[in-house]
């Protein structure tokens, strides 16, 4: 009995037994569906096994969809519980749980494979390369990934969500204060996760700086592969903070050792000192390459060239060297000094310069352009203005004196949201509808897409300007429930009704896909956006090879150059292409590490030693393979090619 | 995979560069890793708890012989990368050996000094400083366990299939792990062990 006890939520409500049922219903239509269809082979041969960067990159848009709802389904609850003063919906270990997850979900399992999927999908097409550096490892980081979301997904019914907040901050996460095993998920779900993305790192990395197509010098790569490549060295070097500060977590919890503790010489504020040097530099991992969606489709609807390339580039590149100096701001008032504080409280200001470059940078594009409104270009337009608030606000909380004010109130969570949600899920939302076509051969539709564009964006303001106010009010941020006389309530109903807004944007979404899907039509040709860079020189969907012929390039927008000074892209004949084999060995050790993940989560020691052993035996088979890849024929090529060609 | 005899055969197919490369910005990475180890050994160093410090537990003589050996392995891979490079496989094999046997040795004194640890009540739960002195010195030591494990791998590859491009790329890899091991002990040696006795 003792066994199974272990595996109960502790705090289990109405909520959590309909979720697993839901859960277990879920689970089994699927698993039905696809024995009915007999499609197991089909997802077992085209999609588990793939090492092709753009289904890789389909899959990650698929699983940050998935959590968006998730998370999103977490937000929901949340202002429900504060919509009205003393409401009794959730109680406070709830409402802890669900701003816990609510933020590692946002974050980590949702922005982050976000910018993964266009990542995956976009870079090599624009650098003009056939796959990306190391194909295996890139479908082993989806997979770590996914085992990660996934652990941390099951902690709702199995053992109990983390509830010491996003941050995790300790003593609040040891043992002594969040006696279930929520945090233990938390610990393993990002450690596995953060290791399928330091992959990731290392192979954009690679691939950008190694596989562009001839004529493409680094100056002269488009703005999104530049603001990939920035993101990817900012990952490498900010992951491994966070591997070491959670492997320090982890054992402090499992092995009772004395990291963060507040007895034999434990340090509690380590553990912020070291999340904040990653978390930081995360924010920028998820907000630059949003840039570089911005910079591509802001240019491609003015029609014109990007305003200030080189500018757009160094201040990118001055973003990433400062975003690894600011990371004290976020304790500015735990206490380390006039001093301390200046001079972070500076470093924090001086990011506003870069990035108001960039504002001006697009604004200036725009100027000079004629605009064309497109969904995607509708997103781009609505995030300037919302996203100058979040920025403005943030040189407001970086000013350390001042913080003393604003700290841990709702202000704050204000902030962050007015420039996480235009900055990153507008470009995300923006780049998913402008590369839709090219991911799946037809046109989400236009205005379906603008009525949800519209919607998002001003429920997004509804949603969180009224928490400028309440915060400097001096309502808490994680407070479950506030009482009448503090006179929260209105802008907290304010606040609610904009979060169910943009439940409806959303849904208005998932409705847009299934309905273009549908209708939409299949002949839109390959560059339906008329657009400027390689990745729509080739046809849409993208075939197995990218392109037939790797393309030569003289300048950043290599396709209208081809299109209007008449540069030749494709020169030669097609020749055999090699290809990567698919392989199972990804997936397989992803299962592995959830199953890893799982057994560590729960102390279970047997299990874990033989799953540990069951990576390093993944890992000496994938040393031991002989695998040289295929080759697809020229004849093959030229059937595909005609065929593409026939659909236009 | 068209092969450049022109380069060196580690060198020599477009993969194999791309695999090095990748690999110097995985150590990139392991810098940031042990960077991160460093500093917080340096922040809990002075917070001994209940516990011994650093100048009442560590012993000179065992930690020499480990960067003894240490050291010496990583000159004896560096012998083994030129005897690839100059295409004598029985050469090369002899000195990987040699390299993982110094390699092994080093493992054994670290786990008796490790031993020798917990016995005079230094153990990972007695004081912060202990947990992150053990923690950096076993992450490098699970590094270590870690490379002989690989190096096994890699001598019996070369054993089977003869130095091919494929095979000369994955020791040269190695090597450069087996060097980066070495650098990193040489700052435990100077700032955990030297600095903590003085």
């Amino acid at each position: 009995m003792d066994f199974f006890s272990r595996f109960a939520v502790p705090h289990p409500s109405p909520a959590i037994y309909a979720s697993m049922v839901a859960i277990g219903l879920t689970v089994i239509a699927v698993i039905a569906g696809l024995t009915y269809f007999k499609k197991w082979g089909y997802l077992w041969r085209e999609w588990l096994t793939t090492v092709d960067h753009k289904r890789i990159g389909i899959m990650y848009l698929i699983s940050a969809l998935i959590m968006l709802f998730r998370g999103g389904a977490d937000a929901i609850m949340m202002r429900a519980q504060l919509a009205v003063p003393e409401n009794k919906l959730l109680d406070a270990q709830h409402y802890n749980e669900i701003f816990s997850t609510h933020g590692v979900v946002m974050i980590i399992f949702m922005a982050m494979p976000f910018i993964m999927a266009l990542m995956n999908f976009v870079v090599p097409l624009q650098i003009g390369a056939r796959d990306v550096a190391f194909p295996r490892l890139n479908a082993l980081s989806f997979w770590l990934f996914f085992a990660g979301a996934m652990l941390l997904n099951i902690s709702f019914v199995v053992g109990g969500s983390p509830d010491a907040g996003w941050t995790s901050y300790f003593p609040l996460a040891g043992n002594e204060f969040s006696e279930s095993v929520g945090t233990n998920y938390y610990m393993f779900a990002l450690q596995i996760s953060g290791l399928g993305t330091l992959m990731t790192g290392i192979n954009m990395i690679t691939t950008i700086l190694k596989m562009r197509a001839p004529g493409m010098t680094m100056m002269k790569m488009p703005m999104f592969t530049w603001s990939s490549l920035v993101a990817n060295i900012i990952i490498v070097f900010a992951f491994p903070v966070l591997t070491v500060a959670l492997l320090m977590g982890t054992m402090d919890r499992l092995f009772a050792t004395n990291f963060f503790t507040t007895s034999n010489g434990g340090m509690d504020m380590l553990w912020a000192n070291l999340f904040w040097v990653w978390g930081h530099p995360e924010v920028y991992i998820l907000i630059l390459p949003a840039f570089g969606i911005y910079s591509e489709i802001i240019s491609t609807f003015s029609k014109r060239n990007l305003y200030g390339y080189k500018s757009m580039v160094g201040s990118m590149v001055i973003i990433s060297l400062l975003s690894f100096l600011v990371w004290t701001h976020h304790f500015f008032t735990m206490g380390q000094g006039a001093l301390t504080n200046s001079i972070f409280s500076i470093t924090t200001m001086a990011i506003a310069v870069p990035t108001g470059v960039k504002i001006f940078n697009w604004l200036f594009t725009l100027w000079k352009g004629k605009i064309v409104i497109t969904t995607p270009m509708l997103y781009s337009i609505l995030f300037l203005p919302t996203f100058t608030i979040g920025g403005v606000t943030g040189v407001m909380l970086a000013m350390s004196a001042a913080d003393y004010q604003y700290h841990n109130t709702m202000f704050l969570v204000a902030h962050f949201h007015m420039v996480i949600i235009p900055g990153v899920v507008f470009a995300m939302l923006a780049g998913l509808t402008y590369y839709w076509p090219k991911m799946f051969g037809f046109m989400l539709n236009e205005k379906i897409g603008k009525i949800a564009a519209w919607v998002i964006s001003i429920s997004t303001l509804v949603a969180f300007m009224p928490m400028f106010f309440s915060g400097l009010d001096g309502q808490a941020r994680r407070m479950y429930t506030y009482s009448e006389s503090t006179g929260f309530g209105i802008w907290n109903m304010i606040s609610f009704i904009g979060a169910f807004g943009m439940a409806i944007g959303f849904a208005l979404i998932v409705y847009n896909i299934y309905y273009s899907t549908r209708y939409a039509s299949r002949d839109i040709g390959s560059d339906p956006w008329d657009a400027r860079s390689l990745e729509w020189a080739t046809h849409n969907p993208v075939p197995e090879y990218n392109f037939a012929i790797i393309p030569q390039v003289e300048s950043s927008e290599g396709l209208w150059d081809a299109k209007k000074k008449g540069h030749v892209l494709f020169k030669g004949d097609y020749e055999k292409i090699h290809m990567p084999n698919n392989s199972g060995v990804p997936f397989i050790m992803g299962a592995i590490f959830f199953a890893w993940g799982f057994s560590f989560v729960f102390g279970l020691w047997i299990p874990g030693i033989l799953t540990t052993i069951g990576i390093f035996v993944c890992m000496a088979l994938r040393s031991f393979e002989k695998d040289h890849g295929r080759y697809i024929s020229v004849k093959e090529i030229e059937e595909t090619e005609t065929k593409m060609r026939g659909a236009k | 995979m068209k092969i450049d005899h022109s380069l060196p055969l580690e060198y020599s197919t477009d993969q194999n560069k791309l695999n090095i490369l990748g690999f110097w910005i995985f150590l990139g990475a392991e810098i940031m890793l042990f960077g991160t180890l460093f500093a917080s050994y340096f922040t809990l160093v002075d917070r001994t708890g209940t516990g011994p410090t650093g100048a009442e537990i560590f012993e000179i003589a065992p930690v020499l012989i480990e960067t003894i050996l240490l050291l010496t392995s990583s000159f004896i891979i560096g012998l083994g990368i030129h005897a690839m490079r100059i295409g004598n496989k029985k050469a090369m094999m002899i000195f990987f050996g040699i390299t993982l046997l110094l390699g092994a040795g080093f493992l054994g004194f670290e786990i008796y000094e490790f031993v020798h640890y917990v016995h005079v009540g230094a153990g990972l739960q007695t004081s912060a400083f202990t947990a992150i002195l053990l923690t950096t010195l076993g992450t490098h030591g699970a590094h270590v366990t870690f490379g002989l494990i690989w190096g096994i791998f890699i001598l019996l590859q070369i054993k089977k299939r003869g130095l091919t491009p494929e095979t000369a790329n994955k020791s040269f890899i190695f090597s450069l792990y087996w060097h980066f091991l070495d650098v990193v002990w040489i700052f435990i040696f100077s700032f955990v062990y030297l600095k903590g006795m003085m």
